[in-house]
């Protein structure tokens, strides 16, 4: 067979990106398949590890001290506190200054675009000067056309949250002109470019304009936080420019898709791939593969073609229902490319609670695993010799719930890549 | 229609339970359509759209031309407004490049580019005024085999004439095609005329056969291209079969003339089929044509044979590494010290090909191949040849120079000819074909 490597990793997020990376610093050649382009852009690029208490309710101080009471399948049981340890570890390494948080164990409180607060155990650099736990006054800035992002009305949930200090809203134009839908990436790059922009004087530069427009509504605030798409290449740089223009510490609140912050941390991970010498693939999707007790080749479908590739070790990394790596039907739940087992209740009737913020069966559907992240099946045994799975495909958790999407990812992924390349 | 979208429901349907808890079997359980799925129904590919926005900021028109509204819109949305039958098409489907990075992003597999040529389509026939001058240009555009067959017959004053200063005023004034580009040139022997003369295919095999689907660009304008997609398929013991065939239609769907496209599918469908049912799989050196034959043919006509063909196409590298050891074979190689900056065509990314060249040349004493980075050249076949779009084709294309002057090699390589007339137009650099590179070193 012509493609052959050491370890293929199936799914291009975050936790098949680390995996590949931990994979290839294990010594292995690696290839990454992605399905479609990394769907990183869709994550608000925070990194959380556990938010809330899972015995009781609201938000956890410190992620380490709620692993007791987790259930014995919830991943993080499964492969214990240094696999989490492991796989921050990594993420830091990776990001180096462009994310916060690792000074502490201790969860931070980033406010949201909608107002709320979220707990999270890394955080990018330019959200940093936004924490809820600081009691400096804030503005928020809104634009007309960025309406997932609705100031005022942001303000007026934090302060009903209870955050330690005063926060106003205000929504303004964005300068220059843009059409009334413009996507964040068009105004991000006219900061990056500090695009030229004519008002009714002489022409100024936008990040000049933008500061101008704020300073009117500053009023004693001593930071001023903006939906994220404050510069894409030149982040730094724009938000040290608004900063000293008005005189006030400047941040990113975390926006819903597309995410510039995902998007930045989608191509600081594409980077560490290619650093790490890992082969990327992206536009076709994996859909079987042939073996028995091991996975010998995965089937990947070229354009109404299938094609063998082959590998000693295998890394599913393909998400769970909503990035389709676990599938449902009337029929049951199932993940499609190896048929690994999903325990699932068997009346489907059983797989929700009535109450859309009950706790929810289905938002725990996955795959179980064992200490080497390999699915198992039925009978606790053993899917797959050389088939490990990593990030949203595994089961056992509510991600949403608990906001421990990434640390999951980060712990499978770590664990896996490593034990993937020992194996070799 | 026949290959219009399905959503994967699952496994299908085998039993159910009701609320009432009541066991119905599959036999029993008749599930209704709702909607007519007779015709090309694009209606779950609409309804797979949850506007997440990807594609909008995928979009390399979009991105510089604030004017257009983005796949998003000239898929779904637009689709949804035509249910109105008094709604018109919106224009702007003329600003899309027909690129197709939109379907490389979508985390819905919604059919976009599908969508866009079919909105493209009915633009053209329903609303475009066919004695008009963007009609007229846009017909001459998209048939280059036309002119280019013409051309061939007289390649030496055909490049002159083409590149003549005042010939290329008057062209940008009456038909709108910018006089900025240098024509490329017409070859003095067409691959076609060289494969004859020496006699068609030298390897006889009977087990290993492969159809070359050639297209305009390496017939008329490249045919080195074409001679070294021969020597390197007989190096690995091939017989090589040309058949009768006309443009892939890449450039007529980009234009919206579905008509003519078909017409030309009919001609390669036939040919390539019959080569199919003799055995050999069908390789085409240009990305546009295979992602035209493998994608868009079975998206947009009905024709006997189609899905096969479908099945059966392949690019050139791709084809020998999935059925011969390159690597081994390319590791015993060895060529002059080359350094090549390398642009992966939207099409090639399209089909999960962006990477496969850097990758296979890493293999190769000599040779040093970087990717110039995942943005798009910006001139997407006929679209930066218009007057009207030149600057907004050099806008997009501006990244794609920026980094092939900041990479060390001074000779570009794409498979896409169109991604390669840009390459040249911004840097002047020479531009490859990987299968030349190849060739160098194997053969």
């Amino acid at each position: 067979m012509a493609i052959s490597d050491d370890v293929l990793v199936i799914g291009g997020g975050l936790a098949g990106m680390t995996a590949a990376i931990a994979a290839a610093r294990g010594g292995a050649r690696v290839r990454l398949l992605s399905h479609k382009a990394s769907t990183l852009r869709n994550a608000s690029g925070l990194i959380d590890v556990l938010g809330t208490d899972p015995g009781g309710h609201g938000p956890l101080a410190d992620p380490f001290d709620g692993l007791d009471a987790l259930p014995q399948e919830h991943p993080y049981s499964v492969l214990g506190e240094q696999a989490i340890r492991e796989g921050l570890a990594l993420f830091d390494d990776l990001l180096g200054d462009r994310y916060l948080g690792a000074h502490t164990d201790r969860n931070a409180l980033v406010p949201t675009h909608g107002g709320t607060v979220k707990p999270t155990a890394r955080y990018p650099a330019a959200t940093a000067p936004g924490l809820a736990s600081f009691g400096t006054e804030t503005l928020l800035v809104g634009f007309e056309s960025v309406t997932d992002f609705d100031a005022p009305l942001a303000a007026a949930h934090l302060e009903t949250a209870g955050v330690p200090f005063e926060v106003r809203g205000v929504t303004l134009p964005f300068p220059g002109e843009f059409r009334a839908d413009a996507r964040v990436t068009r105004m991000a790059h006219a900061l990056d470019e500090d695009r030229e922009v004519r008002a009714d004087g002489p022409a100024t530069g936008t990040r000049a304009t933008l500061a101008d427009r704020v300073a009117d509504h500053l009023d004693g605030a001593e930071r001023v936080g903006f939906p994220a798409l404050l510069g894409d290449e030149h982040g730094e740089e724009v938000r040290e420019e608004l900063a000293d223009r008005l005189g006030a510490e400047v941040f990113e609140v975390p926006m819903g898709p597309p995410s510039l912050p995902g998007l930045r941390l989608e191509d600081a991970l594409e980077a560490a791939l290619h650093e790490e010498g890992v082969r990327v693939e992206s536009g076709n999707p994996v859909v079987g593969y042939e073996g028995d007790d091991r996975v010998e080749t995965v089937t990947v479908e070229r354009v109404h073609r299938e094609v063998p590739y082959g590998a000693e070790q295998v890394i599913l990394a393909t998400g769970g229902l909503v990035g389709k790596g676990i599938r449902s039907s009337r029929s049951g739940v199932r993940e499609p490319i190896f048929g690994c087992h999903v325990p699932q209740p068997e009346d489907r009737y059983d797989w929700f609670s009535d109450g859309v913020f009950d706790d929810q069966p289905y938002a725990r559907f996955g795959l179980r695993i064992d200490e080497g992240c390999r699915p198992l099946d039925d009978r606790e045994g053993v899917e797959f010799e050389n088939l490990r799975a990593v990030g949203a495909v595994c089961g056992g958790y509510d991600s949403a719930r608990e906001k421990s999407a990434s640390g999951v990812s980060l712990a499978t992924a770590t664990v896996a890549g490593r034990r993937a390349a020992e194996c070799l | 229609m026949s290959d219009a979208y399905t959503p994967d429901d699952g496994s299908g349907i085998d039993a159910t339970t009701t609320p009432g808890g009541t066991e119905h079997t599959r036999d029993e359980y008749e599930p209704v359509e709702v909607f007519p799925t007779e015709g090309m129904d694009l209606r779950p590919g609409a309804d797979s759209c949850y506007k997440c926005s990807t594609c909008d900021t995928e979009c390399p028109v979009a991105e510089v031309n604030d004017e257009f509204p983005g796949p998003k819109f000239q898929g779904p949305e637009q689709w949804r407004l035509k249910r109105n039958e008094d709604t018109d098409i919106d224009d702007s489907v003329m600003k899309c490049s027909n690129c197709m990075r939109c379907d490389s992003v979508c985390p819905s597999s919604v059919p976009l580019s599908q969508m866009h040529n079919t909105a493209r389509g009915l633009y053209v026939e329903e609303q475009m005024e066919t004695l008009s001058r963007e009609y007229i240009r846009n017909r001459i555009l998209s048939n280059y085999r036309t002119s280019a067959w013409l051309a061939s017959k007289v390649p030496r004053i055909a490049n002159v004439v083409m590149n003549f200063g005042p010939a290329r005023w008057l062209m940008e004034r009456t038909l709108g095609v910018t006089a900025e580009r240098e024509f490329p040139a017409f070859a003095t022997w067409t691959f076609r005329e060289w494969w004859a003369d020496r006699g068609g295919p030298r390897v006889p095999n009977d087990e290993k056969q492969v159809a070359y689907f050639h297209g305009c660009y390496s017939n008329y304008n490249t045919p080195e291209v074409g001679k070294a997609m021969v020597r390197v398929f007989e190096h690995f013991g091939y017989q090589i079969l040309v058949p009768e065939q006309g443009c892939s239609g890449t450039p007529m769907f980009a234009n919206g003339m579905l008509a003519d496209a078909e017409r030309h599918a009919e001609t390669n469908v036939e040919g390539l089929v019959e080569a199919i049912d003799d055995g050999a799989a069908v390789i085409a050196s240009c990305t546009s044509c295979s992602m035209a034959l493998r994608q868009e043919y079975p998206e947009l006509f009905d024709l006997k044979g189609i899905d096969d063909l479908a099945a059966n196409t392949y690019e050139a590298l791709e084809y020998l590494r999935i059925n011969e050891d390159l690597e081994a074979a390319l590791s015993e190689s060895e060529v002059d010290s080359q350094s090549f900056a390398y642009h992966a065509p939207c099409h090639a990314r399209n089909q999960g090909l962006a990477t496969q060249a850097v990758e296979l040349f890493e293999g190769v004493e000599g040779v040093t191949a970087t990717d110039v980075g995942d943005s798009c050249s910006g001139i997407s076949g006929t679209y930066g040849w218009k007057a009207e779009n030149y600057e907004t084709s050099m806008a997009i294309g501006e990244e794609m120079f920026e980094h092939m002057a900041a990479d060390e090699a001074e000779v570009g390589m794409t498979e896409c000819p169109t991604c390669a007339m840009q390459m040249e137009h911004g840097t002047g650099y020479e531009i490859r074909h990987p299968l030349q590179v190849l060739e160098a070193a194997l053969c």
